[in-house]
């Protein structure tokens, strides 16, 4: 309690900032959330999951400055048919986004969705709520008492195309907090597209309801301005037989934290969340993966890959937790890093808590250089340095990308990080 | 073609002299073959070449053409036409041999001011010349050597080789973990690649490959050296009585 205390003084500082949106159904969920903040106050360095991320450009008052830089890169998702959703700081842009029509699922925003009984209710802020148990995610409950918008995603088929959520920047000072509730009922299949630098300081949740027999797709881009900061959450419950594949790549940004927080409440469903990121410099990324494993015969994969150089810091914090009557968990759980030189770091805390008896857990961790024996092999056949290197490490992320299911957006990650490392040589 | 002038190699992080001296020379169109006990720098004369770090060059020199390969790159010397069939090929994983072969013929074509192959012409002269080798659609599409055999990771660089056309051949114990057949696959491969404008220097144990990739000159290495040079006869010499005669001989 002491420590309460202590923190609260920031934390009232920071609610005090920030102001809540007008009633409606989520009225109730916010006012809940802002007690859970108050409770458990922002992050400190000295929390168990912010040892290895310092946490105060996340918690201070109003987002440091944050360069909005040019690319002359070819938009994300270009060549994919897609309902695209587009914010820019944080503000829904009706403008540049689609019709939010399409067959086989209603999309509202956030901010529009009146209606008393909305359906929402029963996902905005209850699965943050319960991935606050054991460890504790005091930005998301920020997020969930404080979101200015968001899209809510009800799937009740399978509609043709991928939505694309797309976040623009373009204030350096902008300040973003987005909450995002996608609901799949029964044997519904969505893919969702997410792109952009956002804001400067940009504070996301997505939470995702997998019913039985539903399937999750989501891929994710994270790029461009270096100076940005970001603090994302994925809250996700999964049905029998339910699917969630998640990937993300991350090419720059000064912060990144991503959290991610799975419960594998129905038996024989399937989980995979991997991410691929390339950093230079003052370079700071953070994958937070919690798995729970509390069905029958449910299969979990967590593949992380970061390739970090120029004093880049890369951190996972990765579990699974297997309870006692999720037998037949077939978990498992890789992270490593390539340094491409001897000043970045890796930082892992791979973690397994098993209480079932009958489970097949593997998780591995590592660190290492650019093989030098697949260097000169490849040199010897006349491939230049720079370009055997940019080769391996591709080589290096593919298990990441590889988690992708579709083929040309596959091949789309891997151009794009290959183009960021031909940017990046020293 | 490759020409080897009193050649004294160390290595970089120990005071050991591994090569005190070798002259070599390898004219177009012949085959050279290097034979010689354990630890006599026959592998270390190979990498030397072809630029592994890890040696110093002590003195003495080694032209490809009249260039100076020791001044050169690993690449640059790929693209000036030296190709070394390693002992051992290094297995990458997550990179598509496809991938591999196509980014290191393009890669020596635009060193040279070469005009890039095409994906289409690439696909039809690789599978042409894997046909040859019995190197099957599976093979080209798997990650460089992985999972391959012995057999399949020498027949593969036979087929680097084909695809990179180079003027000057070294095959490093190309025989190493081959069983008759396999060895015959390679030798034929080997064979089909000998022309008037390309050099090999076949390094091996065996008299054995040399039943099967006729060598016009035969050179035994000791201790650094290269101690003896002669005819086909030479290698049968080794194989009938081993090194000890020879070593003698000269001692």
């Amino acid at each position: 309690m002491a420590d309460a205390a202590v923190k609260s003084d920031p934390t009232e500082a920071m609610i005090a900032s920030l102001s809540m949106p007008e009633g409606t159904w989520a009225a109730p969920a916010r006012a809940d959330a802002l007690a859970r903040l108050r409770a458990m106050g922002l992050p400190q360095r000295r929390d168990e999951y912010w040892k290895y991320t310092r946490p105060d450009t996340l918690t201070q008052i109003g987002a440091p400055k944050a360069a909005v830089l040019a690319s002359d890169e070819a938009p994300m998702y270009d060549a994919v048919d897609r309902l695209s959703i587009v914010f820019v700081d944080g503000v829904y842009d009706a403008d540049a986004s689609d019709d939010l029509t399409l067959e086989g699922v209603t999309i509202e925003r956030l901010a529009a969705a009146n209606s008393d009984l909305h359906w929402a209710t029963s996902i905005y802020g209850v699965l943050e709520t319960r991935g606050q148990n054991p460890v504790e995610r005091p930005l998301a409950a920020l997020n969930t008492a404080f979101a200015t918008d968001g899209i809510l995603i009800h799937v009740t088929g399978k509609p043709s195309k991928p939505i694309n959520l797309i976040y623009r920047h373009e204030s350096d000072s902008s300040d973003a907090i987005l909450h995002h509730c996608i609901k799949l009922e029964d044997g519904a299949e969505v893919t969702v597209l997410e792109n952009g630098p956002a804001a400067a300081r940009f504070n996301k949740v997505m939470e995702v309801e997998v019913a039985d027999n539903a399937s999750f797709h989501h891929i994710r881009a994270q790029g461009r301005d270096h100076e940005r900061r970001a603090a994302t959450h994925i809250f996700a419950r999964l049905g029998t037989e339910a699917a969630f594949r998640s990937f993300t790549m991350t090419v720059n940004g000064q912060l990144t934290r991503n959290d991610c927080v799975i419960e594998l409440v129905g038996d024989d469903s399937i989980a995979h969340v991997a991410g691929a990121c390339v950093g230079d410099g003052d370079f700071h990324h953070d994958d937070t993966v919690f798995i729970t494993h509390d069905a029958v015969n449910c299969q979990s994969r967590q593949v992380f890959k970061k390739v970090l150089r120029n004093g880049a810091t890369g951190v996972f914090q990765g579990k699974i937790l297997v309870k006692a009557d999720a037998q037949k968990t077939d978990g498992y759980q890789i992270s490593q890093s390539l340094l491409l030189d001897g000043d970045s770091q890796f930082l892992a805390k791979p973690e397994l808590e098993i209480y079932a008896d009958d489970v097949a857990c593997s998780h591995g961790s590592t660190s290492g250089a650019i093989d030098e024996d697949a260097l000169f092999y490849l040199r010897s056949r006349g491939v230049p340095t720079g370009d055997a290197t940019d080769l391996l490490t591709l080589a290096f992320l593919a298990e990441a990308v590889d988690e992708i299911a579709h083929e040309d957006l596959r091949e789309d990650m891997t151009a794009r990080l290959g183009a960021w490392l031909t940017r990046r040589r020293s | 073609m490759l020409s080897i002038k009193n050649l004294q190699v160390k290595l970089e992080d120990e005071d050991k002299q591994i090569l005190k001296g070798v002259n070599l020379e390898v004219e177009a169109g012949k085959v050279h073959a290097i034979m010689g006990p354990n630890g006599s720098g026959k592998s270390t004369l190979s990498y030397v070449l072809s630029g592994k770090d890890g040696y110093e060059v002590t003195g003495g020199s080694a032209t490809l053409e009249d260039v100076d390969l020791l001044e050169m790159e690993p690449e640059e010397r790929a693209a000036a036409g030296l190709f070394l069939a390693f002992q051992y090929p290094v297995e990458i994983p997550g990179v598509g041999n496809m991938t591999f072969l196509r980014t290191a013929v393009n890669a020596q074509r635009k060193a040279r001011g070469e005009e890039e192959m095409s994906a289409a012409e690439f696909l039809k002269v690789v599978r042409a010349r894997a046909k040859e080798l019995k190197i099957d659609a599976d093979m080209l599409k798997r990650p460089v050597n992985v999972g391959f055999s012995g057999g399949e990771k020498k027949r593969n660089e036979i087929l680097q080789m084909a695809m990179l056309e180079p003027k000057m051949c070294i095959l490093d114990e190309t025989d190493s973990g081959l069983d008759v057949d396999a060895m015959k696959l390679v030798a034929e491969g080997v064979n089909a690649l000998r022309s008037e404008g390309r050099g090999f220097l076949v390094i091996t144990h065996y008299q054995r490959l040399l039943d099967h990739i006729k060598p016009d000159v035969v050179h035994i290495m000791a201790d650094g050296r290269i101690i003896k040079t002669g005819g086909p006869e030479l290698a049968l010499e080794v194989e009938n009585n081993g090194y000890a005669d020879i070593l003698a001989e000269v001692v």
